[in-house]
């Protein structure tokens, strides 16, 4: 059952990929795009990390794809490519692929704790934080600490927000949010077009569009 | 008198200087204004230098110039710019602003069509405020400045029409003599600082300065002339700076100040750029190059005469070459036809008979025959200025003549003029000439009698030149119509004719003045004169006066001329030794200047191939070089970067994991 | 079959790989945005499956920090590409030369 659903979700994701890349239409990659995205979010299903696959159908899939597509939209993208694919650029990348995945290939072969299966992993190994806060050589030991929450996002925001289980991962929480608030401040700033100024009195709207009637002085001098 | 009013001393340099820096910033287009201010300041310098001379105003308080800390081994460096005004500087000062300023009024007139006069009364200025600063100077360094300064504004305007290629090479002509000249000058310069320890030429100092040899020696190095001459109480033997002023450093000092003289003054050796000077305005060869800036060497060699006469190879050298100098350029003189010319050698011959006064003991001689020549020299120039304003800018004396009727007060004061420069009595020049004559009989008889003879020369070549451009028939049209010039130019004539007459008169008191001033001088120096007014060459027998062979000479000369070219159209002599001037510049030519080019041409080809091509170039090529390269990486393709940074990424990998 | 960790990271490398390759093909400035954003999922991927198979949830939150990464940098990249369409009027990026001397 997992493995039909790994080989399921790993193929669907490769070939939307691949649409991705080779697809010319920018609408078509960002429709593809945004289903890799989905079966991604079944993998991490199968890797009992559900949390993150909402966010990541709720994120990349929801907003971001919806940013790509309004832009494409708004620039008028979608004409195809019309330039011919260069085969050598194709070629070069493909060589490129074929030494990398070579790479990790040689690596995986050479890790044998990679070939452990889904069944005999553990799902939740206590740190040794936790380990010490359930023995009570901790200070606030609680024993039977975390030994009833199960649930993913439970335990993720355990370690976000407090420093129980670990140490915590507040600080970077918060840079991450002032990290969003200057990218959102520094769209404004690149997307704003300065307005062309408009004319605030009647004096500068008559000089800057002058009645027909009066006539143009350069005329007068010949 | 209060020293309260000692600032005023320095309006003497601040007026001429701030009128050319006026001009030669704004107004060297504006014209009138240009003239109005030069002539302004010219005028302001000369009532200053009036107050200076019968007011007795008092100097200005000196202004610390350069100030170096001394140390145990060096003795601390103080050079001020000051003013000194004593009886030697107040007379030159008399001289320069009186002869510029009426040169200035004079060019008003003559340079009155000229599209850059503006740029004229500029030059004009700056040499009025650069001569006012040497007459004034306190020290050698100060005065050396000022020196750079006449020299450049004799290039200024000797170069004025510079569009003319004769004009161009002249200016750089006199620029070079007098740069080679200033070499010598400097080492003068220095060996008396490194010998005094002090570059001041104030005359207590001078006096003062006696350097480290021992009295016998001082005497013994004077010539039994001299010893009879300045006799005098022992002289105070003090060490200064530690070396020792053997009479071979003295001599050097001596010598390298007389280089200055040389060049400024166009001695013998440099005497060859002030005829080609001539290419510049009239009026600035009467003032420039031949009434005060070529005097100026005389009147610096009289400044530091003290120095002078610690050494008597020095002093000889001195004398020979003023006396050569004297007879060599009256004998080219008198194969020359360009009228300017002619005055141009005729003022060489008299700076060499200053220069000889100097040399045999008489700097009062020197400063006299520097006056009166002033005064008639610088009339002979502008009377020749005018002369050529008549006729359209012809100088050749063969195409004028019958002159005398037609522009009668020009004739007149150019007469008066030649005769002050021939020196017949009652003129200026008489009065000088003779004095300086008597001076060298008293040193040698032979100057004596080179002397006389560049007189029989002198009376000669000026008689000739009055001859054939005044007298007789006109021989071109232009000559037939001539016109006289505007009573701005003819005023400052009769002015210069009159002190021409009556400078040399012992009424008017110049020769007194600087004889006074002669003897405070040797008496500061611990010496007392004796000989020079009983020394009457000739008198020995008590036959002749000591003025009657001068005079006899003198008329026959005159007279020679006078019936030899009455009544010519062209040259009775013909000498082509004197005409192509004793072959100086062909000389300098061939030897001099194909070296000179010669070495040039090498360290030009160093300069443009070795240091500019192959260091400059060859740096500048090879940075390009590897740039084009380099450039070559830099396809502005996004997908090339793309693509190699990948790869860069794939075998980092690789090799971090897999080599070991 | 078993699908043990080497699966997941295969899928990851492959993913990886052809957002590489659609990065060094593609000429539009968008596609090529899209495929960058693919190589960070697959980065993403192997956090997960690395965080799944050690038992530890930290991988799962450094994900959590990328995909804001992601999304943030995707905000500013498209306002870029806006702001160069209206100066250029191309999103071609053999049209953006101008760097090359």
């Amino acid at each position: 059952m997992n493995a039909l659903f790994f080989w399921l979700f790993s193929i669907a994701m490769i070939v939307c990929a691949l649409t991705v890349v080779l697809g010319r239409s920018p609408v078509t990659s960002a429709i593809c795009f945004a289903f890799t995205i989905f079966f991604m979010s079944g993998l991490f299903v199968m890797l009992n990390a559900f949390f993150l696959a909402a966010v990541q159908i709720l994120v990349t899939a929801g907003a971001v794809m919806v940013l790509f597509l309004f832009i494409i939209m708004l620039l008028d993208l979608n004409a195809a490519e019309k330039i011919p694919r260069q085969k050598v650029w194709m070629g070069c990348a493909l060589l490129l692929a074929l030494g990398f995945l070579y790479v990790v290939a040689l690596t995986l072969n050479a890790t044998p704790e990679g070939a452990v299966t889904i069944e005999q992993a553990p799902l939740h190994v206590p740190s040794p934080r936790v380990v010490a806060m359930r023995t009570g050589t901790h200070p606030g030991a609680t024993p039977g600490f975390l030994e009833d929450i199960f649930d993913d996002t439970h335990r993720i925001g355990f370690l976000l927000y407090t420093n129980r289980e670990t140490t915590t991962y507040i600080a970077p929480f918060e840079v991450t949010s002032l990290l969003i608030l200057v990218a959102a401040i520094g769209v404004i700033v690149i997307c704003k077009q300065d307005e062309p100024r408009r004319p605030a009195s009647r004096e500068e709207i008559i000089r800057e569009a002058p009645p027909k009637s009066t006539k143009p002085e350069t005329v007068s001098t010949r | 008198m209060g020293t309260e009013h000692s600032y005023i001393g320095w309006f003497l340099l601040i007026t001429p200087l701030a009128a050319s820096v006026a001009i030669l910033l704004h107004l060297y287009k504006k014209h009138d204004m240009a003239i109005f201010a030069s002539i302004g300041s010219a005028v302001i310098c000369f009532l200053i230098a009036l107050d200076v001379a019968f007011g007795n105003l008092p100097a200005p308080e000196p202004w610390t110039w350069i100030s170096l800390p001394g140390s145990s081994e060096s003795p601390s460096v103080n050079i001020e710019i000051g003013m000194i005004f004593d009886a030697l500087s107040k007379g030159m000062l008399l001289i320069v602003t009186g002869v510029g300023m009426l040169v200035h009024i004079y060019s008003y007139g003559y340079m009155k069509n000229d599209p850059g006069r503006g740029r004229f009364f500029g030059g004009l200025s700056i040499f009025m405020f650069s001569m006012t600063g040497i007459v004034l100077s306190t020290n050698l360094i100060e005065l050396f400045f000022f020196w750079e300064g006449v020299g450049l504004s004799s290039y200024l305007l000797i170069g004025f029409w510079f569009t003319k290629e004769s004009a161009a090479a002249a200016a750089n002509k006199a620029f070079v003599c007098n740069r080679l000249a200033d070499f010598g000058f400097m080492i003068g310069i220095l060996t008396y600082w490194l010998l005094s320890g002090s570059v001041s030429i104030e005359p207590a100092v001078v006096a003062n300065y006696h350097p480290a040899i021992s009295l016998a020696q001082v005497q013994t190095t004077l010539t039994p002339m001299e010893q009879s001459l300045h006799h005098g109480p022992s002289i105070n033997v003090r060490h200064i700076g530690g070396i020792e002023a053997t009479s071979f450093l003295l001599t050097i000092m001596v010598l390298g100040l007389f280089l200055g003289c040389v060049g400024k003054s166009a001695m013998f050796p440099f005497h060859v750029w002030l005829p080609d000077a001539m290419e510049g305005p009239t009026p600035v060869s009467a003032l420039i190059h031949a009434a005060t800036m070529v005097a100026a060497g005389v009147y610096m060699l009289c400044r530091v005469y003290p120095l002078l006469i610690l050494s008597s190879t020095g002093m000889t050298v001195i004398a020979s070459i003023g006396c050569f100098t004297a007879i060599f350029a009256a004998l080219i003189a008198v194969q020359q036809n360009d009228i300017k010319r002619i005055l141009a050698y005729s003022t060489l011959s008299q700076l060499g008979y200053m220069v000889m006064a100097v040399g045999c003991g008489g700097p009062d001689a020197a400063m006299f025959h520097l006056s009166t020549h002033a005064f008639f020299k610088a009339l002979l120039f502008l009377a020749a200025g005018s002369v050529i304003h008549a006729l359209h800018d012809e100088q050749d004396i063969w195409k004028m003549g019958g002159l005398s009727k037609k522009i009668p007060l020009t004739y007149w004061t150019f007469l008066i003029g030649m005769l002050a420069l021939s020196g017949f009595p009652p003129f200026a020049g008489f009065f000088s000439k003779d004095y300086i004559l008597s001076v060298a009989y008293d040193r040698n008889p032979i100057f004596y009698w080179v002397g006389v003879a560049a007189a029989f020369f002198t009376a000669f070549y000026m008689t000739r030149l009055v001859v054939v451009a005044f007298l007789g028939p006109a021989r071109t049209p232009a000559a037939e119509h001539p016109h006289e010039s505007p009573p701005v130019m003819t005023i400052p004539l009769v002015l210069l004719a009159i002190l021409s007459l009556v400078g040399g008169w012992s009424i008017v008191g110049i020769k007194a003045h600087y004889h006074d001033w002669f003897v405070s001088v040797l008496n500061a120096v611990g010496l007392v004169p004796t000989g020079v007014e009983s020394a009457i060459p000739l008198a020995e027998s008590g036959i002749f006066p000591d003025w009657l062979v001068p005079l006899m000479t003198v008329s026959a000369g005159a007279v020679s001329a006078f019936f030899l070219y009455r009544g010519r159209d062209r040259d009775p002599l013909n000498i082509k030794l004197l005409a192509h001037k004793f072959y100086c510049d062909e000389f300098y030519d061939r030897n001099l200047v194909g070296g000179q080019q010669r070495t040039a041409r090498v360290l030009n080809w160093m300069d443009s191939w070795i240091l500019e091509g192959l260091i400059i170039r060859g740096a500048a090529y090879i940075s390009v070089g590897v740039g084009e390269v380099f450039r070559l990486f830099q396809t502005g393709s996004l997908q090339t970067y793309a693509f190699i940074f990948s790869i860069g990424g794939v075998l980092l990998i690789y090799f971090t994991l897999f080599t070991h | 079959m078993d699908i043990t960790l080497n699966h997941y990271l295969a899928v990851g490398a492959i993913l990886f790989v052809i957002g590489l390759i659609g990065v060094i093909t593609r000429r539009n400035l968008i596609i090529i945005y899209m495929s960058l954003e693919m190589m960070l999922q697959a980065a993403n991927l192997t956090l997960v499956a690395f965080s799944r198979f050690n038992g530890s949830l930290d991988g799962q939150v450094f994900v959590f920090f990328v995909i804001t990464v992601a999304a943030a940098e995707v905000a500013v990249g498209l306002a870029l590409i806006v702001a160069l369409y209206r100066l250029r009027q191309t999103t071609q990026v053999q049209d953006l030369t101008s760097l090359k001397f």
